[in-house]
């Protein structure tokens, strides 16, 4: 132990001024504002074996000068803290979560269990094929599952997130073209209503963007996007339905015109809930989706991952698929790495494998029926806000919605209120917000989407909580602007934050 | 009936009447006929328990060897203290969303924060961002970062990077057209040398692996010096669990640190998932990639945290993001952060220098046995390289027979090094462990003879 490292923190108030305080809403001390030399929350055996001194095996540059600054906490220390600290979060698990695009169902319990089997948890990735044979059925199995769900034709259950899929699904493209002798496409078309992930994962897989601008029905505007297609047209991204919670009508038109041209199209597949067992990307002529586990299969989010992206593709994309891929012959499972074309890997190993167990449980779970039940009532319970809120809330595209709906807060900002202090003034009521300002071809978009999983007790709690905010904007505005009131904290200085980054804790910032 | 879905029929009734429709289908009129289709070609839903029991039965098909493996190569058998399992698996952590409403989001943005802070202390960087989706991907968005920083396009990758590694770089380069060169590996010492006239002059970044793939220690700081003359930036891929014995990255001179968390108190899950750490110098802050966490007050004053500096990210930047990157690993990066702090400071130094002891150890006495060689003579950490008198993939057949998983034949990557075995050793593998492994490598090597 260095001198001068991990001395008792300042801001500790000494144990006596401790008990006299009253008890303060807020957050716990950093784990290395309540560090105490000496304490320790894990054991650790003796060697065991003849030491050598350290300088003997390595050298002297090589070797620590000063320990890191890490906290020395007890284990009770610990666990008390993190404990407190989640007692801040919101989470699914405590109350309604209607955050349009991020589909916060409930995450069944079932599933982690089973997760945490020793026979999936704790396997060794490079453990040889013939000891994992289970493991790769499980992955065999979920992937036939989704190319059924899907329509399509194989999986790579390789990346760990949406946007990493969707890299995935622009190289694969890339690599198509190229194979094909038709390197000079370098453009992808992307709505203007896309995922900001969409525009990103384009550009860094070497494309420009060019974006089309939405019909006024909210969809992919046919004309605009034949008058855009060429030479020069890598493909098209979309999501179906889109972030506006409208189904594509003219999505077959849509692939064909794109194909026609010599592109491909890729399916964000963050809605897919919204179909699931009514409709197929791969019927609609998709050339590659991906799927989020953590939104339609029901994995939880982990407060932003790990989440899971797998890939799915049709015949022309199949070549292209990433390494390595599970394959079956005479009921024996294998990873095959054997395939030239392949863009080779994005990640380490094989995927997010626990978050694909999970969403393998999801599946058998509810079964075929089960699923289309789900998107029905996901379906019906957006339908439900939106018929009981269109009164209070202007809603632009106000007709039958999928999955979710997007209203624009113009009445109350007429009011001197925004869609973020709506938001805001949500959380005072043990809800989380919906998504704001987005899509952004929305003006003071409040994207609501309650998935499959609130009762209609739920729905109605919350419809009861947008009229009394709506209310609240026309009798006591300045309630909603300085909202959140009942939060562990309030609205956070975001401009303070941006102009003087303090981005770790260090001794004396506190 | 279906247990996730709360509706009886009488209040689906209720609430197409509210919303005017007759059936749950007349929502979906939007949908094209000809696309509709009926149902799924998907088993009914089974039970809660039947599907536990489905799910028994493939878990039992899968072999575990528990403390008798010496398998690492990137994902490592370290005990998870069951106070990490209990707060991971706490649903405010698990059942959250990225912590957009920071009002309702304190816990787990504070958590990030202290991770953030965590891995600054680890690396002798400046600032590190929320974490990134594993560790590969983080080493090619450090390569990207560099290459934005230095405004050049070509990437000089040291042969000794995990080929898994090597190979998502590749992968990712591909995209923007970047150009990769190949660093070779000193096949008597094991290490990446720095050629004497430097990276090639156009090379914006030059990426090292601590300790490399073969489990040999590199010189970072001559590997700093060496990029830094060249107008390159170094990025060094280290092993976390190494950090409190090795020197920090930052302080010998790497300009970006990163790697995988997985050995902090992250379980092996069949290699994911896991979460990738960032560090960089405070200069390159507005190129790092992935979501950052500052430290802020609220309207009363009091400390909190939230989302900071997003301008670089996808959500808003859109095209011009520095990251297609919108979530992170939040929750196997508080799995790493509640680790280090149960361990603490001694704790991770105790834990790595006796991962390295006994991988020492055992080294020792494996190359006592006849034929068996270290196949490098650079210093290592806890994992080494072992060439054997016939193929590796044989010696680990017959290990395996007598119940232990001996390591990773290089040949499933490198066909040259068919005789070469990777051997990792962690605090599970105890002395009798390592008996149990010398008189197995024994009894192998003597049928090889006699073969």
């Amino acid at each position: 132990m260095t001198p001068g490292l991990n001395e008792p923190h300042a801001s500790r108030p000494a144990a006596d001024e401790a008990c006299l305080e009253p008890v303060r809403r807020g957050i716990d001390p950093l784990v290395f504002e309540q560090s105490r030399p000496g304490h320790r929350g894990l054991d650790l055996p003796p060697a065991g074996v003849p030491e050598a001194p350290l300088p003997r095996l390595l050298p002297g540059v090589a070797l620590r000068a000063q320990p890191p600054r890490l906290p020395e906490l007890s284990e009770p220390e610990v666990v008390r803290h993190y404990t407190r600290l989640s007692h801040l979060n919101h989470s699914v698990d405590l109350g309604i979560y209607p955050l349009g695009s991020c589909t916060m169902k409930h995450n069944p319990k079932l599933n982690d269990e089973l997760a945490a089997l020793p026979g999936f948890a704790e396997l060794h990735p490079y453990q040889e094929e013939d000891e994992v044979q289970g493991m790769l059925r499980l992955m065999w199995e979920l992937e036939q599952a989704l190319c059924e769900i899907t329509g399509m034709l194989r999986v790579s259950l390789q990346p760990s997130a949406g946007a990493h899929g969707e890299l995935v699904g622009i190289l694969m493209i890339r690599a198509f073209h190229r194979r094909n002798g038709d390197a000079q496409r370098d453009t992808i078309l992307v709505p203007d209503s896309a995922h900001g992930t969409n525009l990103a994962s384009a550009t860094l897989g070497g494309y420009k963007i060019v974006e089309l601008p939405s019909s006024d029905r909210g969809l992919i505007d046919v004309t605009r996007l034949r008058q855009s297609l060429n030479e020069r047209t890598a493909g098209l991204m979309l999501t179906n339905p889109n972030t506006l919670g409208l189904f594509e009508e003219d999505i077959c038109r849509i692939t064909s015109l794109v194909h026609q041209a010599g592109g491909l199209v890729y399916y964000d597949g963050a809605n897919l809930n919204a179909i699931l067992g009514r409709c197929r990307p791969g019927d609609m002529g998709l050339d590659v989706v991906h799927l989020n586990l953590h939104k339609t299969f029901s994995t939880p989010h982990g407060g932003g991952g790990p989440g899971a992206g797998p890939v799915a593709v049709g015949p022309a994309l199949e070549p292209f698929l990433p390494l390595p891929l599970v394959q079956q012959r005479a009921g024996a499972f294998r990873l095959d790495d054997d395939r030239p074309l392949s863009i080779g890997r994005v990640k380490g190993f094989y995927g997010n494998i626990a978050v694909a167990v999970r969403a393998y449980a999801y599946i058998l779970r509810m079964g075929g029926e089960g699923l289309r039940q789900a998107s029905g009532d996901a379906v019906l319970n957006a339908n439900y806000l939106r018929t009981r809120l269109h009164h209070l809330y202007h809603v632009p595209f106000d007709r039958t919605c999928m999955h979710e709906f997007v209203a624009a807060a113009l009445k109350q900002k007429a009011r001197g209120v925004l869609a973020r202090d709506i938001a805001k003034r949500v959380l005072d009521f043990g809800m989380h917000a919906p998504t704001v300002y987005f899509p952004l071809i929305v003006p003071e978009a409040l994207m609501i989407e309650p998935t499959e999983s609130e009762s209609l007790e739920s729905l109605d709690a919350f419809v009861e909580v947008m009229r009394r905010v709506d209310a609240e904007s026309i009798e006591a505005p300045e309630v909603v602007r300085e909202a959140p009131h009942s939060t562990p904290v309030r609205r956070p200085d975001e401009t303070r934050a941006a102009r003087r980054p303090v981005l770790r804790w260090e001794p004396d910032i506190a | 009936m279906n247990a996730y879905l709360p509706h009886s029929d009488q209040d689906r009734a209720q609430m197409l009447a509210a919303v005017g429709a007759t059936s749950v289908d007349d929502l979906f009129a939007a949908l094209p006929e000809s696309l509709r289709v009926a149902g799924l070609a998907l088993p009914p839903g089974l039970t809660e328990a039947e599907t536990r029991d489905h799910l028994q039965l493939l878990a039992d098909e899968n072999k575990l060897w528990g403390h008798s493996s010496f398998v690492g190569a990137g994902f490592y058998r370290h005990h998870v203290p069951a106070a990490v399992r209990a707060m991971i698996g706490r649903s405010e952590f698990a059942t959250s969303y990225t912590p957009y409403q920071a009002e309702v989001s304190q816990g787990t943005l504070a958590h990030i924060f202290e991770f953030q802070t965590a891995v600054c202390e680890l690396t002798g960087l400046d600032v590190a961002n929320a974490s990134l989706w594993d560790g590969p991907s983080a080493a090619a968005e450090a390569a990207f970062l560099a290459l934005r920083a230095t405004g050049r396009d070509r990437i000089a990758l040291s042969g000794a990077l995990h080929p898994e590694t090597n190979q998502v770089i590749s992968t990712y380069a591909a995209g923007p057209g970047f150009s990769i060169t190949p660093l070779p590996v000193d096949e008597t010492s094991g290490q990446t040398p720095p050629p004497l006239s430097g990276p090639p002059s156009d090379t914006g970044v030059v990426v090292l692996q601590q300790p490399n793939f073969f489990g040999v220690v590199e010189d970072t700081a001559a590997w700093a010096k060496a990029a830094h003359q060249a107008g390159a930036l170094l990025v060094v891929v280290q092993n976390p669990v190494t950090l409190g014995v090795l020197e920090a990255p930052g302080v010998l001179g790497a300009d970006i640190a990163v790697g995988d968390v997985q050995p902090l108190g992250n379980g092996l899950n069949f290699g994911g998932p896991s979460a990738g750490y960032m560090a960089c110098r405070g200069s390159l802050l507005r190129q790092l990639p992935g979501r950052l966490v500052g430290r802020t007050v609220d309207a009363e004053g009091r400390t909190c945290y939230t989302l900071t500096l997003q301008a670089r990210e996808q959500h808003i930047r859109r095209a011009k993001a520095t990251s297609n990157i919108c979530s992170n690993q939040a929750l196997n990066a508080l799995a790493a952060t509640v680790y280090l702090a149960l361990l603490g400071p001694v704790g991770l130094r105790e834990l790595g220098s006796l991962c390295l002891q006994r991988a020492h150890a055992l080294q020792e006495r494996l190359e006592a046995l006849p034929g068996v060689t270290a196949a490098f003579s650079g210093p290592f950490f806890h994992e080494f390289t072992l060439r054997l008198p016939f193929p590796a993939n044989e010696f680990r057949r017959r290990l395996r027979e007598q119940g232990v998983d001996p390591g990773i034949p290089l040949g499933r990557w490198f066909l040259e090094k068919d005789r070469e075995l990777l051997v990792a050793v962690t605090e599970v593998n105890s002395p009798t462990g390592l008996d149990r492994y010398v008189e197995a490598a024994g009894r192998a090597l003597t049928e090889g003879v006699a073969a």
